[in-house]
């Protein structure tokens, strides 16, 4: 038995491997309606969406951002009532008012150009890696459990766990510089991961969907910690207010440039954990696995691979990530003590991070950078223009909209769709040439 | 009505799809377009139907040019397809659906009434069965694709073509769909039939074309042979018979005892099924489509939840063991859904080739992926298996059906096997890979492995079985020797044992 075939030989259908052309491959029975859901389909088609669609995403609201700014400006309201008498007054102000927002937030984000020297200038974007670090850690977190197939939404309650234990152990203990600081740190990372773990546990055990189960979870978490402030257990009993007593010294994040800027060793730690997500997905046999059941369960359970035991693994290791956000949070963000509102809502721009970053990891570090600048500038914006900061969520979401509506910015910006010339759904004029 | 295409050219990109095709087609004529997936087939029809526009050449309806600007245009000129995938809804009625798109109405409200009438007349012209209120999703396939038929009848088509229309076919159901294309014939009808099964074309077409690469290859009658046919496809001859020696029986390697699974909601699928299979040995495991097969050789991989009854491997229980124990135990697998279940079509060739080995040596090492053994194992695979593509990196979901399949084959066969199940290796494959998954598949057995094959095509079972077993609702009716001529397997795929049927259980 021979089962050699000639390569030479010129089989058919070789057109086919050229770019996937929809030529005759519906001779091939398509499989049925995959039984993953909608949610999942979305989402897939969001993360393969390409760079220039991300960064024209981030153009188009930054144009609504203007558009906000202007109108919402008192200048541009006062000279619109005599607009057609005298319209370039009105130009001029909505260009002073977008204008002077922008540059203010490239100002306070970037690089001051106020400042007398580039320390001074820099410190701006320092400053912005401060913010971006724990949108960083908790948007690496999302989209590894994007990456495999599961929706966290539960952010916020892992970063209020994680910053409690952290917490804790930051104020309550006594333990020598540096080792007090360590176990602060990972007493977070179990809390977020614990948190995690209850999520991707009910998942596998009972099919319970993670969606519900992190929503509720972040109501428990936020009430859980808002019990305990009002406890002995978090509660800093020389103060008023429900509110935890300040970290100690030897527990928080030390300064990495000096005290002239805001940056700590907790930026050191997020670019830790970039590499070490770059790693596990793309070169470790978890991530591998992962994977797989994030792109095709049905096919990762026939190859083998024991999907319930990796959604507890991704939850684990998703809850971990964001746990590193609530510990950034009490040990370098806000280390005079926590309230309730120590999450900062970075649990759901998290989201937003991870899918402007198509939930790669150096995507993600980039996406949380950028909005790290916008989140420092926004602040500059709102004490040099008095625009109000609320302009900045605006311009979050419209890139989470436009993120999720590959079609609609390709209309604006009238690109081709990918593979537009083999939609039958596009005629062109030109009929058949009859020769 | 007479259909001509006069020197049509389609081009994508580099490639030429269509390369000065000239097509006539009688009233009253079945016409075969054979070819192999990939040959042009469907781009053509595409172009017929309005749906591409041809780069050159022209279309005639009556001796009459064309100019079609969209589907709507073609189906107003008399043309109708019935394409391999219903364009049906599936929560409308059989009327509601034969009046979408052209739909009449009295006073505002629509005209259903006019709409079952023209079903009731159209199914009585032609014998169909059709109920005109029937939900779509409530029908066999077979009686959607006549649903679809109706609707092409409706808007008066003298000019159908039916894309592929047996792939999703059971048997009796294919024969049927040729009984009806016989009638329609019969009735003036110019038919375009469009296949690659070479029986078929034999039985109704009364002239045939073949098309490989994009191009006319030549013309056939239909009392042309399957070797023929097959090599004027493949551009070579083609080895319908498989070559295969005799199977040199040695101890059961593969026993299975009293098996019974239910499905979710407890149904009773595969009904206390016995059997056993040799080392070097190919037990076919024929019959109709949904007679339990699938769930059979599930329960094999340990896929099944609510199985009783015993499967031994090599006298170990595969039983009660989670998925990644019964590959370890070397059990190969081909699922049949190769898309949904043996190939995640967003990975590479090579991540797909280490789908089930990702726990250990030689593909991991100290939790990492050994990236340098991926690349030169999937490098000297895809020239094995002889997989067309760029290269190692494209993702499988780019590749057609029997380019997938190589990597699904090149997968499993390239570990220790101790028992090789193929469900349904070669459907919706072409001819030259069809050959290539079979060949293949016969070379395990050689090697002296047991081989479980499912397959619905009786083709596919007799050129490879050494041994069939037939299922009917869930039970075995007999295993059968691999000669046991295809009345006697029909039969038994109906249900029914004939006396005097010699068993070789």
């Amino acid at each position: 038995m021979s089962a050699e075939l000639p390569s030479s030989v010129p089989v058919a259908d070789t057109g086919l491997d050229r770019g996937g052309l929809a030529l005759d491959q519906h001779g091939n029975e398509l499989p049925p309606e995959a039984p993953t859901s909608r949610l999942n389909a979305a989402l897939r088609d969001v993360l393969s969406g390409n760079i220039v669609l991300t960064i024209l995403a981030i153009v188009v609201a930054l144009v609504v951002g203007a558009i906000l700014i202007a109108s919402t400006n008192a200048d541009v309201q006062a000279t619109s009532g005599y607009f057609l008498a005298r319209p370039g007054d009105m130009l001029a102000a909505i260009w002073q008012s977008v204008a002077g927002a922008y540059a203010a937030i490239f100002r306070g984000g970037v690089y001051d150009f106020t400042s007398d020297n580039f320390g001074d200038g820099i410190a701006s974007f320092v400053g912005s890696l401060g913010f971006a670090t724990p949108l960083i850690a908790a948007g690496l977190g999302i989209a590894v459990g994007f990456r495999s197939g599961v929706f966290n939404i539960g952010g916020t309650g892992m970063i209020l766990v994680g910053a409690a234990c952290a917490g804790w152990v930051g104020f309550a203990l006594t333990l020598p510089p540096g080792i007090h600081m360590i176990v602060a740190v990972l007493a977070g990372l179990l809390g977020g991961g614990f948190w995690a773990f209850i999520v991707g546990f009910l998942k596998a055990r009972t099919g319970a969907h993670e969606v519900i189960v992190t929503i509720m979870l972040n109501y428990i978490a936020l009430y859980l910690i808002d019990y305990l402030l009002n406890s002995p257990v978090l509660r800093d009993p020389s103060s008023n207010a429900p509110v935890s007593p300040p970290e100690k010294a030897t527990a928080v994040f030390f300064p990495l440039l000096g005290s002239k800027y805001s940056l700590n060793f907790g930026f050191v730690l997020v670019i830790a954990a970039t590499i070490f997500c770059w790693w596990l997905l793309s070169r470790s046999s978890l991530g591998f696995k992962l994977r797989a059941v994030g792109e095709n369960p049905r096919a990762a359970r026939v190859a083998g691979i024991r999907i319930n035991r990796m959604y507890v693994y991704v939850m684990v290791i998703s809850g971990i990530l964001v746990g590193f956000a609530g510990v950034y949070q009490v040990l370098g963000a806000q280390t005079t003590g926590f309230d309730r509102g120590i999450d900062a809502n970075i649990g759901f721009t998290a989201i937003t991070v991870a899918l402007l970053g198509r939930s790669r990891p150096w995507g993600v570090f980039a996406a949380g950078i950028l909005f790290g600048v916008l989140q420092a500038g926004s602040y500059t914006m709102q004490a040099a223009e008095g625009v109000n900061v609320n302009v900045l969520p605006v311009i979050q979401s419209v890139i989470v909209l436009f993120l999720a509506a590959p079609p609609l910015v390709r209309a604006i910006f009238r690109l081709p769709t990918p593979g537009a010339r083999l939609k039958p759904s596009t005629p062109t004029k030109s009929p058949v040439v009859a020769k | 009505m007479k259909l001509e295409l006069r020197g049509i050219t389609k081009t994508f990109g580099a490639l030429v799809a269509n390369d000065h095709i000239d097509l006539t087609v009688e009233p009253g004529e079945i016409h075969c377009l054979l070819g192999e997936n990939g040959a042009g087939k469907s781009t053509l029809m595409n172009i017929l139907y309005g749906l591409y526009h041809a780069d050159s050449g022209e279309i005639l309806l009556d001796d009459v040019v064309q100019h079609f600007a969209g589907p709507g245009d073609a189906a107003r000129a008399g043309i109708g397809m019935v394409h391999q995938h219903f364009m049906l809804i599936p929560v409308f009625t059989v009327a509601e659906n034969v009046m979408l798109g052209h739909e009449e109405s009295k006073l505002g409200f629509l005209d259903l009434p006019a709409a079952r009438a023209k079903v009731r007349e159209i199914s009585a012209r032609f014998g169909f069965d059709v109920n005109p209120d029937a939900l779509i999703e409530d029908l066999p396939v077979g009686v959607q694709q006549r649903v679809e038929i109706i609707k092409a009848l409706s808007r008066e088509a003298k000019v159908l073509v039916f894309d592929e229309p047996t792939a999703v076919l059971t048997p009796q159901e294919t024969d049927e769909l040729m009984s009806i294309m016989r009638q329609l014939k019969e009735a003036g009808t110019a038919i375009v039939f469009i296949t690659h099964k070479l029986r078929e074309v034999r039985e109704v077409a009364d002239k045939i074309t073949v098309m490989r690469l994009g191009k006319v290859v030549g013309t056939a009658a239909p009392t042309a042979t399957n070797a023929e046919l097959a090599s004027l496809m493949v551009g070579r001859s083609v080895e319908l018979t498989v070559a295969k020696s005799k199977s040199t029986t040695k101890n059961h390697a593969l026993v299975v005892e009293g098996l019974s699974i239910r499905d979710a909601v407890g149904n009773l699928v595969v009904n206390d099924v016995s059997f056993q299979v040799r080392a070097g040995e190919i037990l076919a495991v024929a019959g109709v489509q949904g007679n339990g097969q699938t769930e059979l050789t599930e329960a094999l991989l340990g896929l099944q939840d609510h199985v009783v009854g015993t499967i031994e491997l090599d006298g170990k229980s595969l039983r009660h063991l989670p998925i990644d124990r019964v590959l370890a135990a070397g059990v190969g697998f081909i699922p049949e859904d190769r898309q949904e279940d043996a190939l995640i079509g967003e990975f590479t060739i090579a991540e797909n080739l280490m789908l089930d080995r990702a726990d250990g040596q030689p593909f991991v090492r100290r939790g990492a992926l050994q990236l340098g053994f991926r690349s030169n194992f999937a490098t000297e695979k895809i020239a094995e298996f002889d997989v067309r593509a760029q290269g190692i990196d494209t993702p499988v979901g780019r590749l057609s059906g029997g380019n997938q399949q190589k990597v699904v084959l090149a997968r499993e066969l390239s570990r220790d096997l101790r028992l090789f199940v193929a469900a349904q290796p070669t459907r919706g494959l072409d001819v030259g890979s069809i050959e290539f998954v079979h060949e293949r598949i016969v070379a395990t057995r050689d090697a002296g492995v047991p081989v479980v094959v499912v397959s619905t095509e009786l083709d596919e079972v007799i050129a490879l079985a050494d041994r069939i077993a037939v299922m009917y609702e869930g039970r075995l009716v007999g295993i059968v020797s691999g000669d046991t001529p295809r009345d006697v397997l029909g039969l038994m795929m109906a249900g029914e044992l004939p006396a005097g049927t010699k068993l070789a259980a």
